[in-house]
This record gives C-alpha cells, sequence and structure tokens, in this order.
C-alpha cells in the first residue's frame, strides 16, 4: 500500500479517530443495555425495559444518574491519586484500539484509506505492552482509597494481571510464527476468507489460552475476585462514588470490547467470512462498509460470550486461579510456541499438521500437570491426613 | 524546526521533570510513577531515533513489570512519606556525592565528546536522522542479529536468566520448608 499524502493522511486519521472513539462509547453503552438484558433473559426475568423501547435508553438514564450523583471524595484518600486512578485505567483501555484493524480499506476520492487508525510495525508489541499498564489503574486507585478491602482487592488484580499477561504474550507466539509479521493488518490479512482457514483452528489450544487470558485481564467473572463482594466489599473502587465510578466501569467495558475486537483480529480472521467482504471489488467503498460490518458483528458475537460465560461459571478461589494460570495455561501456551515452531520446519508450514499437532500437544501437557498434581495433592493428603486443599501462600499469607 | 525536534524537546522535557520528580518527591508511591512517566518519554524518544521494537519492550518491561512489583513492595510494605532527614546521612552522603560527581563527569565527556565529533543540525546528521525516522529498525532485523551474529551473548544471557529463576525457586522453597 503507498502512503497516503499528508494532507489526506491527517483528515483521514481524524475522522477515523473520531468514529473509532465515538463507536467505543456507544459500545460501551450497547454493552450495558446487552449485559443487563442477557443477564435477564438466562435468569429468566426480564430485566430494564422501561426506558425506551425495550429500555434501549437505559444506559442513558444511568449516565445522568451518575452526573448528577453527588462527587464524593473521602477525606482520608490521598486525594492526586484518586482522582487520577479511574483515568489510568480508561486511558489504556482506550488507546489499543488504535493499532486494531476494523475493515479492509476504502477507495475514496483516488486515495486508499486503510480501516485502521495506525498499522504499527510493532502492532502486537504495541498492544501487549498497553495492556500491561492497565494494572497501575487498578493498584493506584485501591492504594489511594486508603482502606484495607480495596487495597486487597487491588493486589488481588495485580498479582492476576501480572500472572495472566505472561499467558497472553506466549499465546501469540504461535500465530506470529505463521504470519511471520507483527502488523495487526498483516496478520488479519493472512487468514484465508473461509472459517477454517483462521488461527483458531490452527492455533485451538493457543486461542483457548488468549481469550482466558482476556477474561482474566479484563477482571471479569470467573476472574473478578479484585471486586469479590463477599469477601471484598467492592475491592478496588469501594470508596468510588458518582462519575469516577462510573468510569471504573466504562473501562472494563471497554476492555472487553478491544479485547474482543483484538480476539477476532488474531484469531477469527478479522473482517473475513466467506469472500462476503470482497462484494463491490476490493477496496471498494462497499467492500469497505462490508468488511467493518462482518468485524463489527464477529466482535459483537464474541462479546456476547463474556456476559454467556459469566452466568455460566462461577468465580475461582484464589489458589485456584493461580494454579490455572500457571499451571495449565502457561504450559499449554509454551506447547503451542513449541509444537508450532517444529512442525512449521518438518512440514514446511502445513497449517492442517500445526492444528492437530497443537490439540495433541495441548492434551499431552494437561494431563501431564494433571498426574503431577493429583501425584502431588494425594502424597499431601497421605502425610498430613487433611483435604488436598492447598495451603495459600505468598500473597495471601501477607493478605 | 522538523516535527521530529518538536517531539524530542517535548519527550526530553517530560523525561528530564519526570526525573527530577522521582528524586524531589518525599513519598516513594509518587517517585515511582514519576519514574514511569520517565521511561514513557524515553520509550518516546526511542520511537523518534526509530527503534519502535525497543521502544514498545521498554514500556512492557520496565512501565510494564519492574515498575508493578516496585508498586507492590511499597505498598505491602507500607512505607510512609520520607522525613526531610534521615534519608541520607553520615557516610552514606559521602558516597553518593562521590557517586554524583563520577556520573555528571560521565555525561559531560560524553555530551562534549558528541558535541565535538558530529556537528548538530549539519547536513550529514539530519540525513542520517531523517533516514533513520524513514526506515525504522524492524523487528525482524533484531531477530535475524540476536541469532546470527549475537549468538553467543544472546544464549549466555538465557543462561544467567535461567540460573536467577533457578535460584529464586530455590530460595523460596527453603523458606517454605523452615517454616513448615
Amino acid at each position: 500500500m503507498e502512503s497516503l499524502p499528508l494532507h489526506v493522511f491527517i483528515i483521514s486519521s481524524i475522522v477515523k479517530i473520531l468514529i473509532v472513539a465515538h463507536l467505543l462509547i456507544i459500545g460501551v453503552m450497547a454493552m450495558i443495555w446487552s449485559e443487563r438484558r442477557v443477564s435477564g433473559w438466562m435468569q429468566d426475568r426480564l430485566g430494564p425495559n422501561r426506558v425506551g423501547p425495550q429500555g434501549l435508553l437505559q444506559p442513558i438514564a444511568d449516565g445522568i444518574k451518575f452526573l448528577f450523583k453527588e462527587d464524593l471524595i473521602p477525606n482520608h484518600v490521598d486525594k492526586p491519586l484518586y482522582v487520577l486512578a479511574p483515568a489510568m485505567l480508561l486511558v489504556p483501555a482506550m488507546i489499543i484500539v488504535a493499532v486494531v484493524p476494523f475493515g479492509s480499506s476504502m477507495t475514496i476520492a483516488g486515495y486508499e484509506i486503510p480501516l485502521q487508525i495506525a498499522d504499527l510495525n510493532i502492532g502486537i508489541l504495541y498492544i501487549l505492552a498497553i495492556t500491561s499498564l492497565g494494572v497501575y489503574g487498578v493498584v493506584i486507585g485501591a492504594w489511594a482509597s486508603n482502606n484495607k478491602y480495596s487495597l486487597l482487592g487491588g493486589l488481588r488484580s495485580s498479582a492476576q494481571m501480572i500472572s495472566y499477561e505472561l499467558t497472553l504474550g506466549l499465546a501469540i507466539i504461535g500465530v506470529l510464527m505463521l504470519s511471520e509479521s507483527l502488523k495487526l493488518r498483516e496478520i488479519a490479512e493472512g487468514q484465508g476468507a473461509n472459517p477454517w482457514e483462521w488461527n483458531f483452528l490452527i492455533h485451538f489450544p493457543a486461542f483457548l489460552a488468549f481469550t482466558t487470558a482476556v477474561f482474566a485481564e479484563t477482571n471479569r467473572l470467573p476472574f473478578d475476585l479484585a471486586e469479590a463482594e463477599q469477601e471484598l466489599v467492592a475491592g478496588y473502587h469501594t470508596e468510588y462514588s458518582s462519575m469516577k465510578f462510573a468510569i471504573f466501569f466504562m473501562a472494563e467495558y471497554m476492555s472487553m470490547i478491544v479485547g474482543s475486537a483484538v480476539v477476532v483480529t488474531l484469531f477469527l480472521g478479522g473482517w473475513h467470512f466467506f469472500g462476503l467482504e470482497n462484494i463491490g471489488g476490493e477496496g471498494s467503498v462497499l467492500a469497505g462498509l462490508i468488511s467493518f460490518a462482518i468485524f463489527f458483528v464477529k466482535t459483537g458475537i464474541f462479546l456476547f460470550v463474556f456476559i454467556w460465560v459469566r452466568w455460566t461459571l462461577p468465580r475461582f478461589r484464589y489458589d485456584q486461579l493461580m494454579n490455572f494460570g500457571w499451571k495449565f495455561l502457561l504450559p499449554v501456551a509454551l506447547s503451542s510456541i513449541v509444537v508450532t515452531g517444529t512442525l512449521y520446519i518438518i512440514t514446511k508450514g502445513n497449517r492442517l499438521w500445526i492444528g492437530v499437532g497443537n490439540v495433541v500437544a495441548a492434551f499431552i501437557v494437561v494431563a501431564i500437570v494433571a498426574g503431577m498434581l493429583a501425584m502431588d495433592n494425594n502424597s499431601k493428603s497421605a502425610a498430613q491426613n487433611t483435604p488436598a486443599a492447598a495451603p495459600l501462600r505468598g500473597l495471601d499469607a501477607v493478605e | 524546526m522538523n516535527p521530529e525536534m518538536i517531539l524530542f524537546f517535548i519527550f526530553g522535557a517530560v523525561s528530564l521533570i519526570g526525573a527530577i520528580a522521582v528524586i524531589s518527591f518525599r513519598h516513594p508511591i509518587y517517585s515511582a510513577l514519576s519514574l514511569i512517566v520517565t521511561f514513557f518519554a524515553q520509550a518516546g524518544l526511542f520511537v523518534i531515533l526509530g527503534a519502535h521494537f525497543v521502544a514498545a519492550v521498554q514500556v512492557i518491561v520496565y512501565a510494564g513489570a519492574i515498575m508493578v512489583l516496585f508498586l507492590f513492595v511499597i505498598m505491602l510494605l507500607n512505607l510512609g512519606t520520607l522525613s526531610a532527614k534521615g534519608a541520607l546521612t553520615g557516610k552514606l552522603k559521602g558516597v553518593a556525592i562521590i557517586l554524583g560527581i563520577l556520573l555528571a563527569a560521565q555525561g559531560i565527556y560524553i555530551a562534549v565528546n558528541a558535541l565535538n565529533n558530529t556537528e548538530v543540525g549539519s547536513e550529514a546528521a539530519q540525513e542520517k536522522a531523517a533516514a533513520l525516522t524513514n526506515n525504522p529498525i524492524e523487528t525482524y532485523d533484531i531477530g535475524e542479529l540476536l541469532f546470527s551474529k549475537y549468538l553467543l551473548p544472546f544464549e549466555v544471557t538465557s543462561l544467567i536468566l535461567l540460573a536467577a529463576l533457578i535460584g529464586v525457586i530455590v530460595l523460596v522453597k527453603r523458606e517454605n520448608q523452615t517454616e513448615n
């Protein structure tokens, strides 16, 4: 793709930034509505349906309520950091989307404009870098609140985010090996038009590990120990009220949306769907709009999975969370790197063999780990004659 | 003044202000956060130099991992505000002054040397800068260098890291056994 003239680049970038930023905020409102409605549907109740048709205006009513509530800053907090923390969570969630390609490209007035704000050389590393910053908002908010439940929530959350970040990074390596690029646009383009050519089949274990890690990074159930109501009141945002509290929630929904978009780009074929994205000729306005719509729908379906999982799985216990992350997800992600690399050389990049090899290796790894854990538990319970509940170590000893 | 120069001055100023803030704040948490700001500004400087990969690694490793652990320790130990006295006294003060002078001398030497050997703003220098900005160093190039020219240092570094990893595990295990 030849580079655009400077003025076209600037104008198109501004337009794209405006569209994407507003879509994100509208997406947050849509998520608030759909989470409450879908939750209601799953629990066989109605959910909010009074404000506007089907309750569609409920998020606006919520927003107005938050804005008009008294903005309380408790006396015992560290004021500058207390005010800064919600922004520190919201900004990383929002700027990741800059490198996500949300469609193919459009030719407007003779210029081919890619539907992506910035196609960085290091696209995927940028995502990892910004994701690793999200933890500051939580930690600083928790600490500045000067409340022990907040601090415990913040510590839990940061330990969890650091642990699952490893899986997040390692699960991508296999994908990078096959696409031979760090640019998100090339990764999305490298996946073919049909679903069986997408990365989630070739790297199925890595896909599961990555998705799980995304759930953990967004602090969603079953990984929401940071705000476990029964234990920690509301975790790191206990002391927050009014719009500051709302910003914490907006950040959570935004990182869900962005996380889904990243999963769709890396594993679910981006804007491809059976060649539908090429209707009207490659690079035309129609094709651009259709590819954008496909990407939009895929992200929406993945967001539904987020809500679905929330009402399907109960919350993990803290030691289960750590065991799962370090003893299952991390080895599976590592196995995907080894297998993909080895089979890529042996079979000269045959996608079928790599896909099969990945699944087999993941099964073997999980079996070995489960066997070792079972043996460990047996010897422990034989020695101490106590139930095999793992003692809480490390951080929990401090808690 | 081209855009790179303007960005350089912005990032340079932010980096300096952050660095001064690290040592001027009395509270360790504020100091740690200022250090993160400095790291970010330095990542920006790397991007101007065309070293995108180094910039990303700077943020991932320093801002994303090491500083989180710093914050962790500060919060868990609940370090209070440092008093005006007490931070640097006696022998420590002498050592600090000597090290500070050494570091300043080094910095001045490098700066003077660089100014003498290259003419700032000369055409050659500008061309070099433009070439770097327009052709950023690709991650591919770094990977290839690591696995060919710098293979031995790379492997030695990984061995050191592995040794550190095993050392940590051994130390933590021993502690747990004595506890039990």
